[in-house]
């Protein structure tokens, strides 16, 4: 058996391949529910009712959704041009960082200056905690991938630390979390008494954007072909280092932009458990997406509705909710798999 | 002064040894497939899996050292999915070792929560105990630091000569080494690429995992989430800091571990005025400068994260 390049892909092939990654998903999770003694059909009924069963769920599912867009983007962006940005965690917490500096009573501005103010320096300090990585790759040759995962780790201990100190809510009790921010800093609901708000509107708006950028700039043109062959890519000219530079700001500010959306849009303030994973499960939506912006906005409302769903199936089934990144996780090996053969076909010989 | 003096203690180099040891096992295990030629950032994940395999194995009743083989066994499973993916249908091996480590994390901690659906404090199981070696472990110093270690530690010591005498000195060894470098003028001779690098990707996996069970059932004696912690990752940095060699990746190992010993001494001695976050932080930050530093002078296996497909240049 060996590989053989296809000379063209149909759009039904490139459908296939993220529906065979959901259909294989199912499958192990299916598997993992058997050996946990219970029936997969009412897991998986739990699950899609927990979900998608009532508008209560439904806007939970697009809540938890929102972060999973910009982190999504934001690894979608950089593996197009090759820049295994594995950091959303780290930069999604710098955008946190900034917004409670700034949105917590340190500016006092009325709302459309302090809106759009909060949203630059957080999407700054975001960028450039990935340009660090990125200037070590292109000009030492440090693998981006160990030290954006590092980075992650470091990034915690510092919020830790801010949250212990300068950071720290006086009226807190004594539990790290930081002031609330000011009511001018807060982003409105998207609907009345509900979860839902205004950051799942942004992050449909930055997936167009990023998707103009992608398909109708020379920036988007010269980042595919910097991803395809950058020695292909040097010797067109293409200025290969400063492509990296601007996609690395551009994803480092994306996923910063989830870490922004957590605070001012739903929690409120920063915690220590204000991301269980978002950057890391952004890697999954944006495989899932096939890299495609617009993609990247159902792949991430699917995989929220996986994690949504399992929440609400624990309590009521009893199966662990883990199983949500059982399931995520086999939808992304999969999914890579499963493009390999959109772009060659099995022969024997 | 008191800071220097907990240099020359040989409790902290006792301690510098039990921290480095599963770091050796793991960095061995990513030295072996990286040698090959295959990048596995599986590593984080594969080691949750081996400290959770063999720790639950001894729960239910194996002893340590079958509990050991299950972690191997665990890891390599996980390693020939990552293998299969990257090495036969040559799949990037970024992407790839991130989804083994999402996908082991998370089946571990299903697994966890079915075996142990109600508890909130993980049960215990008696863990391996130190073994003082005759005569050597009298020796002053040395004695305290090197020889009152457990089984475990020692195996670690061992597997860097053993891994280092199969990479040098035998045929299996240079076929590894070849596949990493020119994969083919391996194929060239008749041996299979494919088979070596898969057997590489396996067995390094199995020494990751190990390196996870040297937590569950030496370090302490529990499994409790995000135990790893990291460590997976740092190792790949020490594989790179030894250059891809058993013996500087041992050095490197005891060098960071002896540190991170240190740190944590300096804590109490110096957490009145500096946040423990900061001692926290540094083994992170220690890793990647060691990165920068080495990424100079490394001498990376040329073939590594390149995919090999028969009669394709």
């Amino acid at each position: 058996m060996r590989l053989e390049p296809r000379t063209e892909t149909g759009i039904g092939l490139r459908l296939a391949a993220p529906i065979a990654a959901v259909a294989a998903s199912f499958l192990v999770a299916a598997l993992l529910v058997l050996i946990g003694g219970a029936s997969p059909f009412a897991v998986f009924a739990a699950v899609i009712k927990g979900a998608l069963g009532s508008q209560f769920a439904f806007l939970e599912t697009l809540t938890r959704a929102t972060p999973l867009i910009f982190t999504g983007l934001a690894a979608a962006i950089a593996f197009r041009a090759r820049l295994w940005n594995i950091g959303g965690e780290a930069q999604l917490y710098a955008g946190a960082i900034l917004t409670v500096m700034l949105g917590t009573g340190a500016l006092a501005l009325p709302a459309p200056v302090l809106f759009p103010l909060i949203l630059a320096a957080s999407a700054l300090a975001g960028a450039l905690l990935l340009l660090g990585p990125t200037i070590l790759k292109t000009r030492f040759g440090v693998d981006e991938v160990v030290t954006t995962l590092l980075l992650n780790f470091i990034m915690v201990l510092v919020v830790s630390m801010l949250l212990d100190g300068p950071l720290k809510d006086p009226m807190g009790l004594g539990w790290p979390q930081s002031k609330k921010v000011i009511a001018e800093a807060i982003w409105p609901k998207l609907v009345q008494g509900k979860r839902l708000h205004l950051g799942f509107l942004i992050a449909i708006l930055a997936a167009l954007a990023v998707w103009f950028v992608n398909a109708r700039t020379t920036f988007g043109y010269e980042m595919r072909a910097v991803g395809f062959n950058p020695r292909a890519a040097r010797f067109a000219g293409i200025p290969v280092n400063w492509v990296m530079a601007k996609t690395a700001l551009l994803s480092g500010g994306l996923a910063a932009l989830a870490g922004v959306s957590e605070v001012a849009g739903l929690k409120g303030n920063l915690t220590l458990d204000l991301s269980p994973g978002f950057g890391y499960t952004g890697i999954v939506v944006a495989m899932l997406a096939a890299l495609h912006p617009v993609g990247v906005i159902a792949a991430a409302i699917f995989v929220a509705a996986m994690f949504v769903g399992a929440d609400a199936m624990s309590r009521t089934v009893g199966v662990p909710n883990y199983i949500a990144n059982v399931m995520v996780a086999t939808a992304l090996l999969t999914m890579v798999a499963a493009m390999l053969f959109t772009r060659f076909r099995l022969r024997r010989g | 002064m008191e800071a220097i003096e907990i240099l020359f203690t040989a409790s902290l180099w006792a301690a510098a040894i039990r921290i480095a040891s599963p770091l050796i096992f793991a960095t061995l295990g990513e030295l072996i497939c990286e040698r090959a030629g295959v990048l596995n950032l599986g590593i984080e994940g594969i080691m949750t899996v081996g400290a959770f395999a063999g720790w639950v194995a001894v729960y239910h009743g194996a002893d340590l050292w079958s509990g050991i083989a299950i972690a191997a066994l665990a890891g390599a499973a996980f390693g020939l999915l990552h293998g299969f993916m990257t090495i036969p249908l040559g799949l990037s091996q970024h992407v790839t070792g991130i989804g083994v480590t999402l996908l082991a994390t998370s089946l571990t901690y299903y697994a966890y929560r079915l075996v142990f659906p109600e508890v909130t404090s993980p049960p215990k199981i008696e863990p391996f105990a130190p073994f003082e070696i005759p005569l050597l472990s009298q020796i002053p110093f040395f004695g305290e630091a090197l020889f009152r270690q457990t089984p475990l530690t020692y195996l670690a010591f061992i597997s860097v000569l053993l891994v280092a005498y199969v990479l040098y000195r035998t045929p299996i060894g240079l076929a590894v080494r070849t596949v990493g470098e020119n994969p083919a003028t391996v194929e060239a001779q008749g041996i299979d690429v494919t088979l070596v690098r898969m057997g590489a990707v396996a067995v390094g996996s199995a020494f990751m995992a190990i390196g996870g069970a040297f937590l569950t059932m030496s370090a302490f004696n529990s499994f409790y989430f995000d135990m790893v912690n990291g460590r997976g990752w740092i190792c790949i940095a020490l594989v790179v800091f030894g250059s891809w060699r058993p013996g500087k990746a041992l050095l490197g190992a005891i060098l960071f571990a002896a540190f991170d010993a240190y740190q944590l001494r300096l804590q109490q001695l110096a957490g009145a005025y500096v946040p423990y976050q900061v001692f926290l932080m540094l083994p992170y930050v220690l890793s990647i400068l060691a990165l920068i530093v080495m990424s100079r002078r490394a001498g990376y296996p040329r073939a590594l994260m390149l995919a090999y497909r028969k009669g394709e240049r």
